[in-house]
């Protein structure tokens, strides 16, 4: 468990160097999940210590969200200028974006003939 | 009156990181009890709720967000292994994903495509200033990715990450409807939307849907953050 987050801390901090480093617009934790899915490809099996590791994080990632957001305390202003577009805006171009997605990617599905599985 | 001791208490703690670290977990626990009592409605998403509660709470006492946050850095923090970690529901569902990749890629695509250039065309149609539609074109795209494209592209990096975090909701909010009304069964196609749309809002709910959805979310979520990182500030240069 502890070998196991400590290689994910390991894999963002090699992400976070690569990134600086190479000044890619892509935050380093992303680049890590990145290299770390290509080692356990490599390696062909997740080891235990990472398997527990990531499966406990991911069952509280809603939690992690929370500070983050309690920053829109600071946009209050911000926000309700433009308080009904951006309502507006959100909702009407979420919908539209996951209507397109599912229907592009059912339809594709298709036509390259995979299966449907519930 | 409040008596010296109860203050001087009062003082000590809200200067220790440890009272607003262990408020934001106490806050959670409550968002979740709330949460189930209302039958599990996306409405009172436990994360909204959360933030409500703590807003609410920092209000009240007078707290800047930048004291709160020298506590709630910690779970912040966890963030990073936490994105790091989703290599691993990735790994099991690798031979799905291999043979998918050329249909996942182009849905990925058609997706950002979408969300940029509705939010455009929403707000330019709404009458909303410019820099608030330069702070919403990022809105799908998880929240650090978004921050560094909205600064990119000219909108307020701090705004963004809250319309990001509301766009999560929307989506939450918004999936399950959508799927029904459109007759889509197939977890990996709802996952793979829900990421694309709501980043990591949308692939946190995926995961208590099934295993298989959250990790076509996290998928999408992160293809959607790479290619928007290059894509976005080159579509907003036709919307210059």
């Amino acid at each position: 468990m502890l070998e196991g987050f400590a290689a994910l801390l390991l894999f963002q901090l090699i992400g976070e160097l690569i990134t600086r480093l190479s000044g890619i617009p892509v935050p380093g934790p992303v680049l890590g999940m990145a290299l770390l899915l290509f080692a356990v490809l490599l390696l062909k099996k997740v080891p235990a210590g990472v398997r527990t590791a990531s499966e406990g994080l991911l069952a509280y990632l809603p939690l992690l969200f929370v500070p983050a957001g309690v920053g829109l305390i600071n946009h209050g202003l911000l926000l309700k200028q433009d308080i009904w577009v951006i309502s507006i805006t959100l909702v009407v171009s979420t919908a539209l974006t996951l209507i397109v997605t599912v229907l592009v990617l059912q339809g594709l599905k298709k036509l390259w003939g995979i299966k449907n599985d519930a | 009156m409040m008596p010296e001791v109860i203050f001087e208490l009062w003082v000590y703690m809200a200067a220790s990181p440890l009272l607003h670290l262990l408020l934001t977990l106490l806050a959670f626990f409550l968002a979740q009890w709330v949460n189930r009592r209302a039958g599990g409605s996306p409405l009172l998403h436990p994360v909204l709720v959360a933030i409500a509660l703590l807003v609410g709470f920092l209000l009240i006492t007078d707290t800047p967000y930048s004291v709160y946050f020298e506590g709630a850095q910690f779970i912040h923090f966890l963030m990073g292994p936490a994105i790091v970690s989703l290599a691993v529901p990735l790994f099991d569902h690798r031979e799905r994903i291999r043979r998918e990749f050329i249909p996942l890629i182009l849905a990925c695509l058609t997706g950002i495509f979408t969300a940029v250039i509705s939010t455009v065309v929403m707000v330019r149609f709404l009458g909303g200033r410019e820099d608030t539609m330069l702070s919403l074109v990022p809105k799908s795209v998880t929240t650090p990715i978004a921050m560094g494209i909205s600064e990119q592209i000219g909108g307020f990096p701090a705004l963004t990450a809250g319309i990001v975090l509301i766009t999560g909701a929307i989506g939450c909010l918004l999936g399950p409807p959508v799927f029904k009304l459109l007759k889509i069964k197939d977890h990996a196609v709802q996952g793979f939307a829900m990421g694309l749309a709501a980043h990591g809002f949308g692939t946190a709910q995926c995961f208590s849907l099934s295993n298989l959805a959250g990790a076509f979310a996290g998928l999408a979520m992160g293809v959607t953050g790479l290619l928007s990182a290059f894509l976005i500030p080159l579509i907003m240069r036709f919307f210059a």
